[in-house]
């Protein structure tokens, strides 16, 4: 996956997760909690969504890098590159 | 067959367990040992009419697609839509004692501001103590448990207000006698002062038969008439459960939302492990179905909370039921769009567990009915009289409550402790639901998804 398609699909969870949520203005150097109501339940559930969708385990340690869009997809590039949009 | 997960109970915190496992592609089975779903808040049809057992209204009420508290963060967590509970707001609802009545609705400064006309001398104590309890973090899974009313009383001097406002708080959650648990008061205090009361058009069963069609959906199991009889251990592990039926069920983890005595009790009956002690606050309800919509005889409150003595009393009576105190609920006094089929007032007033256990089949139904009469000529004070309009009629008592919920004394909100992280003394057997003590029916489902969370998702 491109950096492009991997925000995609954090975009598609964050609206699963946060369906009252308006996501078109994020700012993805801005931490997603300044920007949205997202507590830890809430943060848990991006990490949980990952695995099912891409089986990527995310070890507790590494969560830091998930608090912005862009920490985020940075992150997943390397873990996800030999892997296809939707499998 | 072996699972992920076995959940004990599909009530509400069960079946909210289930849908977060499922969701996450644990292989999970609910396991009920009644007839139908919904345990405490369940609904039963009655020559033609439905009738919802435990529900008066559902607490936490938000307007949909607000972004914070704890009905938002169910439905994100549960993946579902705010259409799903269909919630319409209370109109009103009134704490009526002895010379003194405050009203509150859905907006709170409504009521701060009945009680600044009431009790002048408390207002400031009781901004102050609205402060504190906006500062308390309800869902800290590890604090110990403090006297709510050794606080209260630090803000509030006035014991008639400290009762008025503990009276609604108790009524709707409380399983100890005469005080509760501060965490306990906060959760309570939030959701019914501050988010307030409201009702699906439908009933409990809209949000019930949504919740198990959203599970199976998702992969879940469910099997009714399965009542659990043993959890079977070994090395100091929980293995599997024994149905009544015979049939044993392998399980790596188990979840039980059946209470904390009726639980260890199924892992040994003779030592229990876990010192629980179930608890014996119960009710009898009076269900009235009235020709006509309660607001047309003058009663548009939703709730009423009354006690006809200054001091409320909220214990065990040592009489059938105790008539010095109840709750008026009128189902029909929501802000619905159209009205309902029919009238309907519910009166429930405090009984006594053991009384209304041990009376033999042909007493019970004449207890039934005289009871019936004398709570509703004692909630008369706060109401219309409304029986020459009374079409049918249904009373509930703490056997009801026993056969849906299987609480030993048919005790409504479980034991006084509460086991609020869940554990138990075998390491993969857990607790969620009124024993783990997240309370009321937004509370209940928040109990099943923190406990599923925390142990359950690895």
């Amino acid at each position: 996956m491109t950096s492009d398609q991997i925000r995609q699909v954090i975009l598609e969870i964050l609206e699963r997760i946060a369906p009252d949520e308006d996501l078109t203005d994020l700012d993805d150097a801005r931490p997603f909690r300044e920007q949205m109501e997202l507590d830890s339940m809430d943060f848990l559930d991006i990490v949980m969504e990952l695995r099912k969708m891409y089986r990527i385990q995310i070890p507790e340690e590494d969560y830091p890098n998930l608090n912005t869009m862009a920490g985020t997809v940075g992150y997943l590039l390397p873990r996800l590159k030999d892997v296809a949009v939707g499998a | 067959m072996r699972y992920d997960t076995v959940i004990i109970g599909a009530g509400m915190s069960g079946l909210s367990a289930g849908v977060r496992l499922a969701y996450y592609e644990k292989n999970v089975l609910i396991l009920e040992r009644h007839t139908t779903i919904g345990g405490l808040n369940s609904f039963y049809r009655l020559r033609k009419r439905n009738y919802d057992v435990g529900l008066h209204a559902v607490t936490n009420y938000a307007e949909p697609g607000t972004r914070q508290g704890p009905l938002s963060k169910l439905l994100r967590q549960l993946r579902m839509k705010w259409e799903d509970f269909d919630l319409r707001p209370q109109l009103r609802s009134t704490i009526a004692f002895p010379d003194c009545t405050l009203h509150f609705t859905n907006q709170f400064n409504f009521f701060v501001e009945q009680i600044a006309a009431a009790f002048p001398q408390q207002i400031d104590g009781f901004r102050r103590l609205v402060t504190c309890i906006a500062e308390h973090d309800a869902l800290d899974l590890d604090r110990a448990s403090v006297s709510a009313r050794q606080v209260v009383s630090e803000y509030i001097r006035d014991p008639l207000l400290v009762d008025m406002i503990f009276c609604p708080l108790m009524f709707y959650g409380s399983a100890t006698p005469r005080d509760m648990d501060f965490n306990q008061f906060v959760i309570m205090f939030k959701s019914i002062f501050h988010e307030g009361f409201g009702r699906p058009f439908d009933g409990i069963r809209l949000i019930l038969k949504r919740l198990v069609r959203h599970f199976k959906s998702l992969g879940g199991h469910l099997k009714l008439r399965a009542g659990v009889q043993e959890i079977r251990q070994s090395n100091g592990k929980a293995t599997s459960v024994l149905l009544d039926d015979g049939t044993e069920i392998e399980a790596d983890n188990i979840l039980s939302s059946a209470g904390a005595a009726e639980t260890m009790r199924m892992v040994d009956p003779n030592a229990p492990l876990l010192k629980a002690e179930p608890g014996d606050i119960s009710f009898v309800e009076s269900i009235s179905v009235l020709d006509c919509e309660p607001s047309s005889l003058g009663h548009s409150d939703t709730i009423v909370f009354y006690s006809d003595t200054k001091d409320f009393h909220y214990e065990r009576p040592n009489v059938p039921v105790d008539l010095r105190s109840g709750i008026v609920c009128s189902p029909n006094n929501f802000d619905y769009s159209k009205p309902l089929e029919d009238g309907r007032i519910r009166i429930t007033a405090l009984a006594n567990p053991h009384y209304w256990m041990n009376l033999p089949e042909d007493e019970y139904i004449a207890a039934k009915d005289h009871w019936n009469s004398r709570i509703i000529q004692s909630a008369l004070n706060h109401l219309p009289d409304f029986r020459s309009h009374v079409i049918d009629t249904d009373v509930f008592t703490p056997r009801t409550i026993r056969r849906f919920t299987g609480h030993l004394n048919g005790c409504v909100y479980g034991a006084p402790q509460k086991f609020v992280n869940g554990q138990t003394s075998l390491p993969n057997l857990y607790l969620c639901g009124t024993d783990q003590g997240f309370l009321g029916i937004v509370g209940a489902m928040l109990s099943g998804i923190t406990i599923a969370n925390r142990y359950l998702l690895k």
